[in-house]
Parts: structure tokens; C-alpha cells; sequence
């Protein structure tokens, strides 16, 4: 099956209040393509699931987050996120904080179809009273454990970016890491990949040994080339993260004319292609 | 290379903080060591390169590495890269429990309750700060210390506004499923702190050389256990001093964490 789509055509299947899951990490090898395609739509009141960088930052400057499921949510070379900050010092959505490894075991969760995975962390920490419906279970095994049992995150829709994939779903990542992408994938009910180029899929093992083919078809409902699309987060090897333009976004988060100004000039643009194009001319700018 | 005889033997407040965070990992074998800070990465490294060569490090990214990187200057190009360590198989990893991590305090009260996720009402903090990240699931599962690079009464606070890594008062009350939380060591930039107490209230173990006591018992919010005597922090030796000088921070970023 051809599984090859477009972002406008993703984008086209949320809906307002939808439970939304990124794949990357922090500011590393984030679907930020398929994120600036939602900046450019109507969608609103998402729930988001994510090990949160510049995608919930964007999100929640937009004022698309209505809750957000978390550990942290971090620039890396920029510690605090300095967008998800303020909208955090408002109180403008719930904050559904968790231990980051609760945060996997709730994808892993939902990715076995299982209500919950026990686990000893968030015991005795404020995690189980700034979320009071969270529960525990106790060990049927005599061994006395009362541990905590991390609810299944069902997502509705699942995005991830990847190096390489095929016009069928598989998906490769080249990177040192491959997060908890084929997770995200695995809990949501809807499962779309861009990647950085498309391949014939007799040429993976050109780019990389079998076990970088971490994402398969079974995860992946439509897949979108968007070269450049994890900008400005980290893809390597194909591209390290734009500090530099980090740095710009991050700068904006000091005063709304600052960020009014980013929005028109880089995402209120009608479409991924103006968006690199308004980037390369900054770029020129700032050299 | 100078020889550690021609080393100016005087060390800074930065290195007795360094060696003292070292101390720490003392007998900790092979074990998974992550560090938070300047102070607390100089403080590994040199425990993996003179008393426990056995240590793990990580590159901050997803391998192993054998060789000991700088904190500062130049970094070796072509490392050797002794295993794969993805983030998924870091959970794992703190899981197991071989792992001994190093959190810096935003706040920590006097039972080890620690605080780097917001400061004010979690609702709608103040501050928000780092997040709950791994603190719940480290303090549960392994070995924690802490570095706080600048000790006052509003780190060491009678409250933290949040708990972020679970301290002793807390795990008691667990039980059973508390049954791998250690605390071991809290290190600031003006003493050393422990738990070996009767109710594991904490302890003012030493104080660095050119502290006082009192200095100490004014920069804390709550009351700290006192020895009748409490000894002076040791200091450096000569081939320490050369390590951190020479090898792991020769651009001194170590004092921009704690100023002498």
C-alpha cells in the first residue's frame, strides 16, 4: 500500500480536543513540520503527550494545549523552554506532570492494549497528588508492594519524524537514538511519519544496519517527506540542531511583540515551504 | 604536564566541592553515574580516573563511554565508546538500580524531600523550573545525592513547594516498595550533608575548610544534626588538584559554578 501523504492531509484529520503524542525528544529529531502544519490550522483544546521540546513550546504559544502530559519539557542546550514557561506561569492549560520513565510505561501501556503497567516511580513524590486520579495496585505476590498503576495513554494521533522511510511505512532512524517513537506509534489509533527522504525500501540497509529499522508498517498510517522537517531540533546525521535560530525562537518568549513578530515572519506563512524559505533568508541575515 | 610537585597545593573552594562530591561514589563499583553541574561531572570523573576505575559514564547522549572526557577545553575526538545507552535503556537501567545519580536542589528540607520541578503552587507556579523529569523514579530506584552550588536558607527550606525526588520521612511511610531509596549525600558549596541519623534527619557532616558552623546553621532554614566537633572537609591531594586542573577543567568553569 501507498502510504504517502502530505501535512495539510494530516493535519486535516485532528480535531478540536484530540489526544495528540510526539515522538523525539526534547529538541531532538521532533516532527516540527507536521507541528507548523497544526500552527497553521484551526485545531485547538489538544491534549498532548510528549518528551517535551520546541513542539509543545510552539503549541503552547499558540494556545493549542488545553493539557499536557509531561516529565519535562527542554531545549537541551536551552535547559527551560521558555515558551512552555509562561504559558505554565499563566496556568493557561492542565499540567498533567509525571516522572519521564512513568511517561514511557503509560505508552507502553496503551501500546500492549493493557490499562496499566505497575511501577515503583512517583511513590512517595508530589507526582500522585498533582495528579490525583493517578492509583496504585498492590503486588498479588505476597511480597507486601503497594507500587503505582501508570494508566494506559491512548492517543488519538501519533506523529514522529524519521531519517529514512518507504512509501509503506517503515521508517529508519540514523541517529543515536531512537526515543520512544515506535511506542507513540503503537498507542495511537492513527499513526503518521515525515522523514527526511524517501527510499526504495531495498536501499535501508544502504543507510544503516537492520537494527536502525526500528519503526515498521504495522505503526504507520501515512508518511510525508519533509526534508528539513525536524528544523530546528537536531536530525542527525543528516542535519545537528539550528542553535542558532533556537536561540532566536527562545528570545521571542520575552515580550508578545517579539513573539507576534516570529509567528507572522516564520509560521503564519501558508505553507513548509515558505517556512524554510523565511529561514534561509534569516540565515543569509545573519551571517 | 607539570608534576604534581610543582602544583600549587592551595585548593578552591570549586575543588574541595569536587573531591568531596567524589567521595561520594566511594565503593559504588560498577554502577551507571550520572551528574548534574560542573562540580558534580569534574566529581565523577575524577572518581573514575583514581579510586573507582570501575564507574560507567555516558556522553550526555546515548553511549558508554570509556574514555574521560574534559568538562572543559578541548574534548577527545574519537572516544572509546564501551556501550550503547538509549534512553530507553536508561529507564531500564535506574530500574535495575545500578545507578547512582547526582540532582542539583533547587530546595531539599531537612528529611532529603527534593525539590527542581516549580517553585509556588504547582497550579500555577512562580518559577517553573525544571519539571518532575526523573526525580521520583531515581529516588525510588537507586542512589541519590545532591550539589547545591549555592547554599542559603532558601535551598535548604523547612518545605520544598513540591517533591520532586522523595526523601526519608516519605520512603518510611512506603514500606516495602521503598526498599532500594537511598539518600546518600547532599554536598553545597559550603559543607557536606548525610542522613546517618536515628530518625535520618540530616546531618552536617563536615564543613569546607574556611566555613564555619554557624555559617552553616544560619544559611539553613531548618535544624541540622550537629556533631560536638565537626571536622574540616578534606582537602584535594596534589595529584587530585593536577587532574582537575590539567585534565577534566582547564578553562576553571568549575569556579564559575562556585566562585571562590
Amino acid at each position: 500500500m501507498d502510504k504517502r501523504t502530505t501535512a495539510a492531509a494530516v493535519v486535516a484529520e485532528l480535531r478540536d480536543g484530540m489526544t495528540l503524542g510526539i515522538g523525539g525528544w526534547g529538541s531532538r529529531r521532533k516532527p516540527m513540520a507536521l507541528v507548523r502544519e497544526i500552527l497553521r490550522s484551526p485545531v485547538k483544546d489538544l491534549t498532548v503527550v510528549s518528551y517535551g521540546g520546541p513542539d509543545v513550546g510552539l503549541l503552547c504559544a499558540a494556545g493549542k494545549v488545553r493539557k499536557l502530559v509531561y516529565g519535562f519539557v527542554s531545549l537541551d542546550s536551552i535547559p527551560l523552554e521558555p515558551h512552555f514557561r509562561n504559558a505554565r506561569q499563566a496556568g493557561a492549560f492542565e499540567a498533567a506532570e509525571w516522572d519521564e520513565g512513568m511517561l514511557q510505561w503509560g505508552l507502553y501501556a496503551a501500546a500492549l492494549r493493557l490499562p496499566f503497567l505497575p511501577t515503583r516511580a512517583g511513590l512517595g513524590s508530589d507526582v500522585m497528588t498533582i495528579n490525583p486520579a493517578l492509583r496504585t495496585v498492590h503486588s498479588p505476590y505476597g511480597d507486601g508492594e503497594e507500587l503505582v498503576a501508570v494508566p494506559a495513554l491512548s492517543l488519538d494521533v501519533a506523529l514522529i519524524h524519521m531519517n529514512r522511510a518507504d512509501a509503506r511505512g517503515n521508517g529508519q532512524f540514523l541517529g543515536p537514538d531512537p526515543y520512544f517513537d515506535d511506542l507513540f506509534c503503537m498507542a495511537a489509533k492513527r499513526r503518521f511519519m515525515s522523514c527526511e527522504q524517501l527510499v526504495e525500501t531495498c536501499d535501508f540497509t544502504k543507510f544503516g544496519s537492520v537494527h536502525t529499522l526500528k519503526i515498521n508498517r504495522t505503526m504507520v498510517d501515512g508518511v510525508v517527506e519533509t526534508p528539513m522537517g525536524a528544523h530546528f531540533t537536531e536530525c542527525p546525521p543528516d542535519y545537528g540542531r539550528d542553535e542558532a535560530f533556537q536561540r532566536e525562537y527562545a528570545a521571542t518568549a520575552k515580550s508578545p511583540e517579539a513573539w507576534d513578530a516570529f509567528h507572522k515572519r516564520f509560521l503564519d506563512v501558508e505553507s513548509e515551504a515558505a517556512y524554510q524559505e523565511a529561514v534561509r533568508v534569516w540565515q543569509g541575515a545573519a551571517k | 604536564m607539570s608534576g604534581a610537585g610543582s602544583i600549587d597545593q592551595r585548593a578552591s573552594r570549586a575543588e574541595v566541592c569536587a573531591a568531596a562530591m567524589a567521595d561520594a561514589f566511594r565503593g559504588d563499583g560498577e554502577i551507571l553515574v550520572s551528574c548534574f553541574g560542573t562540580i558534580p561531572a569534574i566529581a565523577a570523573r575524577l572518581a573514575k580516573l583514581s579510586f573507582a576505575p570501575d564507574l560507567l559514564l555516558t556522553d550526555g547522549i546515548a553511549h558508554l563511554l570509556e574514555t574521560v572526557q574534559p568538562v572543559s577545553g578541548p574534548v577527545k575526538t574519537d572516544p572509546v565508546i564501551e556501550g550503547w545507552l538509549p534512553f530507553r535503556s536508561v529507564f531500564d537501567l535506574l530500574w535495575n538500580g545500578r545507578r547512582h545519580v547526582v540532582m542539583i536542589a533547587s530546595q531539599i528540607d531537612r528529611f532529603g524531600n527534593h525539590n527542581f520541578a516549580c517553585i509556588g503552587p504547582h497550579a500555577k507556579p512562580k518559577a517553573q523550573l525544571l519539571g518532575m523529569r526523573g526525580a521520583p523514579g531515581n529516588t525510588i530506584n537507586h542512589t541519590t545525592s545532591y550539589w547545591v552550588p549555592s547554599h542559603s536558607a532558601r535551598v535548604f527550606v523547612d518545605k520544598v513547594d513540591v517533591v520532586s525526588g522523595v526523601g526519608y520521612d516519605r520512603a518510611a511511610k512506603l514500606g516495602a516498595a521503598a526498599k532500594f531509596h537511598d539518600v546518600r549525600r547532599v554536598v553545597s558549596n559550603l559543607g557536606v550533608f548525610d542522613f546517618a541519623t536515628r530518625d535520618h534527619t540530616m546531618r552536617l557532616v563536615t564543613v569546607h575548610p574556611g566555613v564555619a558552623v554557624a555559617d552553616v546553621v544560619a544559611a539553613t532554614a531548618f535544624p541540622l544534626e550537629l556533631g560536638a566537633d565537626v571536622p574540616e572537609t578534606r582537602t584535594p591531594s596534589a595529584e587530585e588538584l593536577r587532574v582537575i586542573r590539567e585534565v577534566l577543567d582547564p578553562a576553571g568553569t568549575r569556579d564559575r559554578e562556585v566562585p571562590s
